[in-house]
């Protein structure tokens, strides 16, 4: 009986003893439940289906190699070995690697992860911002080898090549795809000048496609400042970074076309502003013109016309009576001129000698009357033809 | 540089579409129409150079950023 007596570390390595080398290279399916990734970067969660429940251990650089985050509810096929941790007494399963037990619990996990977001509100449409019409620096978070970026680059050359691309380039697919895409449009965040970011890849399958449907990116995507275009696949895929972004393009070439003005639309623009504003300016001009005359020939503008013809005639009409006054005033005057020019003839000294008179004088003075003759002295008598002297 | 250029290519953009509207608009006044319409005709002018010379430019997040901002 004594021999049978164990102590509680030797039992303890019996049982880990046991456990381990039994369960030292096995499978588990199993719902998860419980799960936490710690900040250390390890996976703690409880694998449970309707019987029991199992505690699952997931270190940090083996869970690197998952490729979805998982959820509380997923299905999944778990493989690794039971370890027993003797100070705590308990045992635990070491999870190396892990599957998803089906496409079917993807879509699952991608609805539940869709349901919580939407009730979230990360959706709404109040959130959304406008996708600016002119960028001049648009963030591309893609591979940089990518046919995506290929694409987005050839569009963005013959759409607007006035635009600048700033590639952050990630992996999208894979273990830490989500990681790195979030982490990229932080980056893009942080860079101050980015007018609108895409966020994208082409075509693949679910799981190619996952990253986009993980929850970090989701948040990442919501609480960027700068404006995301979501463009992940081909134009059937859905992924959660769609419904979160402010806008979805169904594929990347579609993003870089709803994210730039048509080059030709501008120059179209640009020409019509060239050809048709002469036009438009010739016949405005016209218009004025045409008002001007309108204007000019109106009834209110005929009027002082009017008013300066009639003065003008009264004023003609007073200078006419003038000049005709003046006129009768100067024909009097030419008259009266002649009137006493002929009297002064009527009185010529010639004439009165012609007709058989004579001027007597003495002394050079002209004798008109007996009392002025002096006797004795000499008189000069003169006729129409000639003088005499009388002494 | 580059940046204050095509921001400047945006704002010509808008000011021409503006003065597209204005000169549309029969109350804007005949000597405004015809400054308006020096100034948009050069606008034009510039705009349709700059695009017209314009090369897509890319370039790459730096990595060393990132690491800047892990430390």
């Amino acid at each position: 009986m004594k021999d049978n007596i164990l102590s509680v570390s030797d039992v303890t390595g019996l049982i880990k003893q046991t456990l381990e080398e039994n369960f030292s290279e096995i499978s588990v399916i199993g719902e998860i439940s419980n799960f936490k990734a710690h900040v250390s970067g390890h996976w703690y969660f409880t694998l449970k289906d309707s019987g029991a429940q199992l505690n699952c251990t997931m270190w940090r650089g083996l869970n690197s190699y998952v490729f979805f985050t998982p959820q509380d509810g997923m299905k999944v096929i778990v493989s690794g070995r039971i370890t027993v941790y003797a100070p705590r007494g308990n045992y635990q399963f070491d999870v190396r690697s892990m599957k998803s037990a089906g496409l079917g619990e993807l879509q699952a996990a991608y609805e539940r992860l869709k349901q919580k977001l939407a009730a979230e509100g990360l959706f709404d449409e109040k959130y959304k911002k406008p996708i600016p019409k002119y960028p001049s620096k648009i963030g591309i978070v893609t591979a940089i080898n990518g046919a995506a970026f290929q694409d987005i680059k050839s569009v963005a050359e013959r759409r607007y090549p006035l635009v600048e691309l700033i590639i952050a380039s990630c992996k999208v697919q894979g273990e830490g795809a989500a990681a790195e895409i979030a982490k990229s449009i932080e980056l893009l965040n942080k860079e101050k000048d980015i007018d609108l970011i895409i966020i994208g890849r082409g075509g693949g399958s679910l799981e190619d496609l996952w990253a986009f449907n993980e929850e970090i990116v989701a948040r990442a995507v919501f609480n960027s400042e700068v404006p995301v275009i979501s463009a992940v696949g081909h134009q059937i895929d859905f992924t959660i970074s769609d419904f979160v972004a402010d806008l979805r393009a169904p594929t990347p070439s579609a993003a870089i076309e709803l994210a730039t003005p048509d080059k030709e639309e501008i120059f179209s623009f640009i020409n019509d502003f060239s050809c048709f504003f002469p036009e438009k300016m010739v016949e405005k001009l016209l218009n004025f013109s045409n008002e001007i005359g309108r204007t000019l020939s109106s009834y209110g503008f005929r009027m002082p016309q009017d008013l300066l013809r009639n003065k003008s005639q009264m004023l003609d009409n007073l200078l006419f009576r003038i000049q005709n006054s003046f006129d009768n005033s100067i024909t009097g005057s030419k008259n009266l001129l002649a009137l006493l020019e002929s009297r002064i003839q009527s009185h010529n000294v010639d004439s009165i000698l012609e007709k058989g008179f004579s001027i007597v004088r003495q002394n050079e003075k002209i004798i008109t009357r007996k009392k002025q003759l002096e006797p004795g002295l000499p008189v000069d008598l003169e006729f129409f033809d000639g003088e005499i002297k009388i002494k | 540089m580059s940046k204050k250029k095509e921001s400047n290519f945006e704002e010509s953009l808008m000011r021409l579409q503006e003065i597209s509207e204005l000169l549309e608009n029969r109350e804007t006044k005949l000597e405004d129409s015809i400054k308006l319409y020096e100034e948009g005709i050069n606008l034009a002018q510039s705009c349709y150079t700059i695009l017209k010379e314009a090369e897509l430019k890319v370039s790459e997040l730096k990595k060393q950023l990132e690491e800047n901002l892990k430390g």
